[in-house]
């Protein structure tokens, strides 16, 4: 980390050049777009409208659709409001109760259960997100250096290959991994040759290990996956900075920690920052697949707490309640994440 | 594999005193060893659950329940996968799956493109606002429960059309389409036009063959998605055995392990269609592999893309 702080000069003159004219290029973008409004051939009229009748065609109906399929849902946040039963049929017949639904689930009866799901669906997020990123930076700083094409190709490639498959197989996967050695629970069985226990643990039957196998199956399924991304940003480092710290006698893990993690700086803090909005999001498939009565304080999380009690158990207005709070705190937090991000980028290309 | 990979940085070092860097040649050595060692141990973590899982799969299903069966089958049987295609609802449910696949990569292609190539001409007034209202809804969602009752209110509950009408345009491949769209030259849009050709030739003809790496990366997301989704399955068409998938029926199987008590997984007990019987630890790690050998399969062939793809997607959305 000091490391870091100490080399900060030499980004600063050595990565500019490379982000400046994306950012320059992008305020001329915004005067132009200025200027665009302004220019009486850009106003709307009629004529325009009826000049462009093929553009529109193409994109007016998938337009409708779109509103169709993701905003007119929203009507069913009516039932929210209502003591809904899914036998009375359509919305319009239900009880309308006020906001009984709210008190219910944030103080009343389910208040404690509900505080405790919002706790672990951040839990295992935050985790999920540092263990996750800390591993793709170490993976792709570790790739970069492998210096044989060949190799590095078929590591990426075995790397990414987990993120394809589905969470109901890695699921499957993970529960056979975590099991007795007798079942091929091939983590017990390397822990005891390793002496580091003596007994089989059952891993999946025990709340408090709960968070750290959401995390490891994570990191297991998108790990390579993840790497994409910052590699990319390094393969974007000027080579001449490297060229100078040689030079200057800089070895192999200088030139880590004091070109490479610097000049990738910006892109973890806005990944970091575009993914904590995701906070509340994530982390549906494993606490509803892994999760069971025994870890269930653990596990549950708020989309997983809408499937099972609130669909499953036919309790629609509670779910939706809490549907509504994942949506509203989302918005909110992947909103002000974006503007953030964009702030901070800003003012590091700058 | 170390030998080479340290011999090319060296001779642009040669000026350096010799003593050092012999030092630094050591140090490389075991830098470039451990590195290598490091790599390939985590290769192996990422591969053996599923070569565990195949070789169990290939294996006799009442000797697999015995256990200790690592990356190579102990009593090699083809049963298992005699049995799982012999159970109508798993050979059902990759029918479906297969189709269910195929529907949406080619709905989603076609209407994701056409909306992409308007989107993407300079001139097209609204381009902007649509722009946003279709980027908004990656991150606003009405929720699940809204959504089921929508698809219930418009009657598709327990029908094909739940699996790919709500999803014909992603916001995410929509950007990722349009902006490869946009580095098309102007050139080549304007002189098809003054030769008379009109939008959606345009948009067909023209623009389409030259998107080819973006519509690959695009439909390989789109499949993967489709492939392994299985949650449309349990609220829109749980209703329908007919209309099962393969994630779901492999779903199933999962939480009734689970909830069997921890571990029953090597339980005995055992699965029968048409007279063959096979354990229930054989059938999960069968269906499992039918479940994954589609996506593994193309994946090689694809891969160089999506890199691409993702990248443009991130660095443009």
């Amino acid at each position: 980390m000091s490391d870091t702080t100490v080399s900060a000069p030499v980004t600063a003159s050595g990565a500019e050049p490379a982000p400046e004219p994306a950012s320059s290029s992008r305020a001329q973008q915004r005067k132009a777009r200025k200027n665009a409004s302004k220019d009486p051939k850009r106003k709307i009229t009629w004529d325009r409208v009826w000049a462009q009748r093929a553009l529109l065609a193409m994109a007016v109906p998938l337009l409708l659709y779109q509103i169709l399929f993701k905003y007119v849902p929203v009507y069913g946040w009516a039932i929210a409001f209502q003591r809904y039963k899914p036998g009375r049929g359509s919305i319009w017949n239900q009880q309308w109760v006020g906001l009984e639904n709210f008190h219910n689930l944030f103080t009343g009866v389910n208040g404690e259960r509900f505080r405790q799901v919002v706790v672990n669906t951040m839990g295992q997020s935050v985790l999920t997100l540092i263990v996750g990123t800390f591993g793709a930076i170490v993976l792709a700083l570790l790739l970069n250096e492998v210096k044989n094409l060949p190799f590095k190709r078929i590591m990426q490639n075995i790397t990414y290959m987990p993120h394809f498959l589905s969470w109901v197989i890695v699921a499957s996967l993970a529960s056979v991994a975590l099991s007795l050695p007798s079942s091929g629970g091939f983590i017990n069985q390397g822990l005891i040759s390793l002496h580091l226990v003596d007994e089989p643990v059952l891993f999946l039957t025990q709340p408090n290990y709960f968070w750290e196998i959401v995390a490891g199956t994570n990191l297991w399924k998108e790990l390579g996956w993840n790497t994409i991304l910052y590699l990319a940003a390094i393969t974007a480092i000027d080579p001449g900075l490297y060229e100078a710290a040689e030079v200057d006698g800089a070895g192999r893990y200088r030139k880590m920690f004091s070109i490479t993690l610097p000049s990738i700086r910006p892109t973890i803090v806005v990944l970091l920052i575009i993914n904590s909005g995701w906070i509340l999001s994530t982390n549906f498939e494993l606490p509803y697949f892994l999760g069971n009565g025994l870890v269930s304080e653990k596990s549950e999380t708020i989309d997983v707490f809408v499937l099972r009690y609130g669909y499953q158990l036919g309790n629609y207005s509670l779910a939706v309640v809490a549907g509504i709070f994942k949506t509203i705190v989302a918005v909110i937090l992947v909103g002000s994440a974006n503007l953030a991000a964009k702030r901070l980028n800003q003012e590091t290309l700058v | 594999m170390s030998g080479t990979t340290v011999a090319k940085p060296l001779p642009r070092r040669a000026s350096r005193g010799g003593s050092r860097r012999r030092k630094r040649t050591v140090e490389q050595i075991i830098f470039t060893t451990l590195n290598t060692t490091f790599l390939l141990a985590l290769a192996a973590l990422m591969i053996y659950p599923l070569l565990n899982t195949l070789a169990i799969s290939l294996n006799d299903g009442n000797d697999a329940v015995r256990g200790g069966i690592g990356i190579w089958p102990r009593v090699f049987s083809l049963q298992n996968y005699h049995v799982v295609f012999n159970m109508t609802t798993i050979y059902q449910a990759f029918v479906m799956s297969v189709l269910k696949t195929v529907v949406v990569v080619a709905t989603n292609l076609f209407f994701t493109s056409m909306l992409a190539y308007a989107l993407s001409r300079k001139e097209f007034i609204f381009r902007r606002s649509i722009t946003l209202i279709f980027v908004l809804t990656m991150y606003f969602d009405a929720g699940l429960i809204p959504n089921y009752l929508l698809i219930r209110d418009l009657g598709m509950l327990n029908s094909f059309q739940a699996y790919w009408v709500p999803t014909i345009i992603s916001a995410f491949n929509l950007i990722v389409l349009r902006t490869y769209m946009k580095s098309i030259p102007d050139e080549i849009i304007e002189s098809a036009r003054t030769d008379g050709a009109g939008e959606f030739r345009m948009w067909w003809q023209i623009v389409m063959p030259l998107c080819k790496p973006a519509l690959a990366v695009v439909g390989l997301f789109v499949a993967v998605a489709s492939w392994n989704s299985w949650l449309d399955t349990l609220l829109y068409n749980s209703g329908d055995q007919a209309l099962s998938t393969l994630q779901y029926e492999l779903q199933k199987l999962l939480a009734s392990s689970m909830n069997a008590g921890m571990n029953s997984v090597a339980a005995t007990g055992s699965a029968q269609s048409g007279g063959q019987v096979t354990t229930p630890i054989a059938l999960r790690s069968t269906i499992t592999m039918v479940a994954a050998v589609p996506i593994l399969l193309v994946y090689p062939f694809l891969q160089k893309h999506f890199v691409s793809g993702l990248v443009i997607g991130s660095v443009k959305g």
